[in-house]
């Protein structure tokens, strides 16, 4: 055996079957030196206790169904390496969500904030498959490119002092999806994203806190999104001052 | 009362191949009504977790000739050449679809789509985007079809049944993992979707969620399951916890060494992969790392032996634009930095060549059921898939099964509800049954574990006559033992436990299906290589198996391979 060692897991239970509000469980776990926090919840759930429920697929970091909060932050449980922790490990469901069960939380707000900023490619006039492929510059690819990376594990909501204030702020992921297609230069939708971003409760409502970029697995930087959303937003409303015909088309 | 929802189309699977599937269909007719189905939200699809890319002829030194003779030689003959054909030719299209809908695939400096070198392919024809390919096409997918409101969503919804009706299938019936509920979701023509089954192995690529149910679903209904015997080992697997290491990464010019140092795929000929070297396919690739372990080449370590790849030699400009998901990986997961050291890397269990016998169309042989991705067998991969032949198999096929869906949804009519309604009732009870089921002396881990190991020892890179006649019988064994599983989670709400043991029941029947169609091939062709017949013999055995669901245990049977355009020969590198 490698040198096994003991944790304790202090981890958030709820059943709205029987409960009236959360409550927490401690476990032991004998843990690996190599294992991340999911590794431990699972080693629960298969050997001590087949009741926890929490979501997982991939375990490597790309599915994004694994996000919780862990001692207070929160993280990608696939991802963060049980040896940066002490003893005791708190894990809870991810705060700023409704929760549906123990470690699982209700995304289908969050499904709606990402359709509202239609997240495909817009053009006026679609291009035929027999004329192949757009060019588009490896320069054009970077101007989008990271902030496509988003994996949607929602620890930006999680971590976000807007959401947490008011659940119906877009919010950070959605927000970079948008501009995400703005900037890819085969899109020609951002007039109509800019109007939606104009909207209430959306780029103009956050208060460039940071957090969202601090917590991000994937350095998608969703703040910046957001910034530049608003600067887009702005000029582009100010070109409609002058030229109203086009922020309208 | 049980719910009943009503589409013309169900589509259980929200992956690459679900999600082309539904977009074809809504496109084929705007009036069509699709219903998709997945047990995940669709980006959560193990979709997402490939990386290196997608084929398909883009350079003016290829052609549908070359890469339909790659995948034919790739698949050992085994692969129906109709099908490769018609693949080979659709492959452009459809991911020129998806650089229109926005997938950020990787570029050359003219703007033009960039390929890269993949194994078994003559010529870069691998179009990526860095490497993480599988999450982009999935997304750009995800978010496309959201363009449609004609494709509602049921998320978070197991499907536990076909509903069969008259000799036709007519819907399914869908357990909500988050209410508890089972509901009827009604449709004239379904199509499966639902990925591989890696998960019947101990070591794999697999994420949790491949399970194989749709096989098992189809399984049941008396539909076949063709060609299971044919398991890929991708070969570089990190050890432990079975994280891939992009194939790309040898496309890029990675190389393997044994703890010796020695480049052993270009000093052993023997290995056969000539001078592809770490370009040859799987299988071969597989095997040679598992003969150099076997030979005591191997290194040691926490998870046993392993051989290296390295790739600091690329450097790490390369690396960081080309390759940063292995960066990533590799740190995370194996503590290494590919930059300054070689990856620690081992066989594991990939992907399953077989599934779902269906023709060209997705269709089965059950009226109104199709089968497209990794669940099924259309016949293309044969017995060995070629490296990034298999997304792009997901969007050719799965638009051809949508459009064909619609049409027979078309043409068939929407008969009596109520047998319908009762089979449903009838299933819930059942699942009502088995939730928290505290009678039972068998422990589900224990049963899954046991179905792992005797997957791995009965059918793993090497087989032998009697492993894998233990395994079936152990499988046989196992699926009793199944019933007897005792089930602590008494909550109607999010009751994962109850998912897993259904899942378990799926695997099984499904990883007996790869026992008995190993047992029965007496040869060695493409992933299976068994130790007393290491030859291949077409003579006898030229043929794609098929497994029928009996009662009484599984039935064997065959089917002529589509030949005509090329003839077997020696599959030389
Ligand atoms: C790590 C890895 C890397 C890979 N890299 C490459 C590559 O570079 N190139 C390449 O060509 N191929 C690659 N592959 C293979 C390829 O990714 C898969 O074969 C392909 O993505 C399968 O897609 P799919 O749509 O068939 O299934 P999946 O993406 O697995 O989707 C299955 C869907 O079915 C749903 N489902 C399953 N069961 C049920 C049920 N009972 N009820 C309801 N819904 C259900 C799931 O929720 C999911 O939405 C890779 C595979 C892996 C594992
Ligand atoms: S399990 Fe997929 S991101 Fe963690």
């Amino acid at each position: 055996m490698s040198d096994v060692q003991k944790k304790t897991f202090v981890v958030t239970r709820f059943d709205p079957d029987r409960d009236q509000v959360p409550k927490t469980q401690s476990y032991e776990v004998p843990v690996e030196p190599d294992w991340k926090v999911l590794d431990a919840l699972n080693f629960i759930k298969d050997h001590i206790d087949p009741t926890l429920s929490h979501r997982w697929s991939c375990r490597m970091a790309v599915c994004g169904s694994c996000g919780m909060l862990v001692n207070g932050e929160p993280k990608l449980t696939c991802k963060v390496a049980l040896s940066s922790y002490g003893d005791t490990v708190e894990v809870a469901p991810l705060p700023n969500f409704p929760v549906i069960r123990d470690l699982v939380v209700e995304l289908d707000g969050f499904m709606e904030k990402f359709e509202h900023v239609k997240p495909w490619i817009i053009r006026a006039k679609e291009r035929a498959v027999e004329d192949g492929p757009m060019r588009q510059s490896p320069e054009e690819l970077e101007e989008f490119k990271h902030f496509s990376m988003c994996i949607n594990c929602m620890l930006c909501y999680a971590a976000c002092p807007v959401v947490a204030n008011e659940p119906e702020f877009l919010g950070p992921a959605a927000i970079a999806l948008g501009h995400r297609y703005s900037l890819d230069s085969r899109d020609e939708g951002a007039g109509e994203r800019n109007r939606i971003f104009r909207g209430e409760g959306t780029v103009f409502a956050c208060s460039y806190a940071n957090e969202c970029s601090e917590v991000c697995p994937k350095n998608v930087d969703p703040a910046a999104a957001v910034n530049q959303a608003k600067l887009k937003a702005v000029i582009d409303w100010a070109a409609g001052l002058v030229l109203p015909r086009r922020a309208e088309e | 009362m049980t719910e009943v929802l009503r589409h013309d189309v169900v589509i259980v699977g929200g992956g690459a191949a679900g999600l082309r599937a539904a977009i074809a269909a809504v496109e084929a007719d705007p009036g069509i009504s699709v219903a998709l189905v997945s047990k995940v939200y669709p980006m959560r699809s193990h979709t997402v977790s490939a990386e290196g890319g997608a084929a398909a002829v883009a350079r003016d030194d290829d052609s549908f000739e070359m890469h339909g003779y790659d995948t034919v030689k790739g698949s050992d003959f085994l692969g129906d050449q109709d099908v490769i054909q018609y693949f080979v030719e659709q492959a452009p299209p459809e991911l020129t679809r998806l650089e229109h809908w926005g997938c950020p695939w990787s570029r050359n400096a003219d703007g033009t789509v960039a390929t890269r070198a993949f194994g078994g392919m003559t010529t870069k024809r691998t179009w990526y985007a860095a490497d993480k390919v599988g999450f982009h096409m999935l997304h750009t997918l995800f978010q496309h079809s959201m363009r449609f409101d004609r494709i509602v969503r049921y998320d978070e919804q197991f499907v536990t049944k076909l509903l069969v009706e008259d000799g036709a299938v007519r819907g399914v019936a869908a357990l909500d993992i988050r209410q508890g509920e089972v509901r009827a979701i009604l449709g004239r023509a379904v199509i499966l979707a639902t990925g591989g089954a890696g998960k019947c192995f101990p070591f794999t690529t697999n994420g949790n969620i491949k399970t194989g149910d749709g096989m098992a679903l189809a399984y049941r209904e008396g539909v076949a399951l063709k060609d299971m015997e044919f398991v890929q080992y991708h070969p570089t697997g990190l050890p432990g916890t079975g994280i891939l290491i992009t194939e790309a990464t040898r496309g890029e010019g990675g190389r393997l060494f044994n703890a010796r140092g020695e480049r052993f795929l270009e000093t052993k000929p023997e290995y056969g992969v000539g001078s592809k070297l770490e370009l040859g396919p799987r299988d071969m690739i597989s095997r040679a790392i598992f003969q150099e372990i076997r030979a005591g080449n191997g290194i040691q370590g926490t998870f046993g032996e392993y051989v290296h790849l390295d790739l600091t030699h690329l450097g790490r400009e390369l690396l960081e634009k080309r390759l940063p998901f292995v960066l990533e990986l590799a740190r995370t997961y194996a503590g290494v930095d590919p930059v300054t050291q070689p990856i620690p890397i081992r066989p594991v269990v990939h992907y399953m060549m077989g599934g779902v016998d269906t023709d060209i169309d997705g269709a089965t042989e059950l009226a109104g059921l199709y089968a497209v991705g990794e669940c099924a067998a259309h016949s293309m991969n044969g017995a060995n898939r070629l490296g990034s032949n298999s997304l792009t198999e997901c969007l050719v096929f799965g638009a051809r099964a949508g459009r064909h869906a619609v049409g027979h949804a078309k043409d068939s009519g929407d008969g009596s509800e109520d047998p319908l309604r009762r089979q449903v009732e009838e299933e819930a009870a059942r699942i009502d049954g088995l939730r928290g089921r505290a009678k039972g002396s068998e422990k589900l881990t224990q049963v899954r574990d046991e179905m792992t190991q005797a997957m791995e020892s009965g059918c793993g890179v090497y087989r032998e006559q009697a492993s894998m006649r233990s395994a079936t019988e152990t499988l046989a064994q196992l699926r009793r033992r199944c019933a007897d599983v005792a089930l602590e989670d008494r909550s109607r709400v999010f009751n994962t436990e109850i998912v897993a043991a259904l899942e378990l029941v799926n695997m099984i029947d499904v990883a007996e299906t790869v026992a008995v169609a190993a047992l029965q091939r007496r040869e060695s062709r493409g992933a299976h290589a068994c130790s007393e017949f290491p030859g291949r013999n077409d003579r006898e055995f030229l043929h794609h198996s098929l497994v029928y669901y009996e009662p009484a245990g599984p039935r064997f049977d065959k089917k002529d391979v589509a030949l005509g355009r090329w003839e077997p020969e020696e599959r030389k590198y």
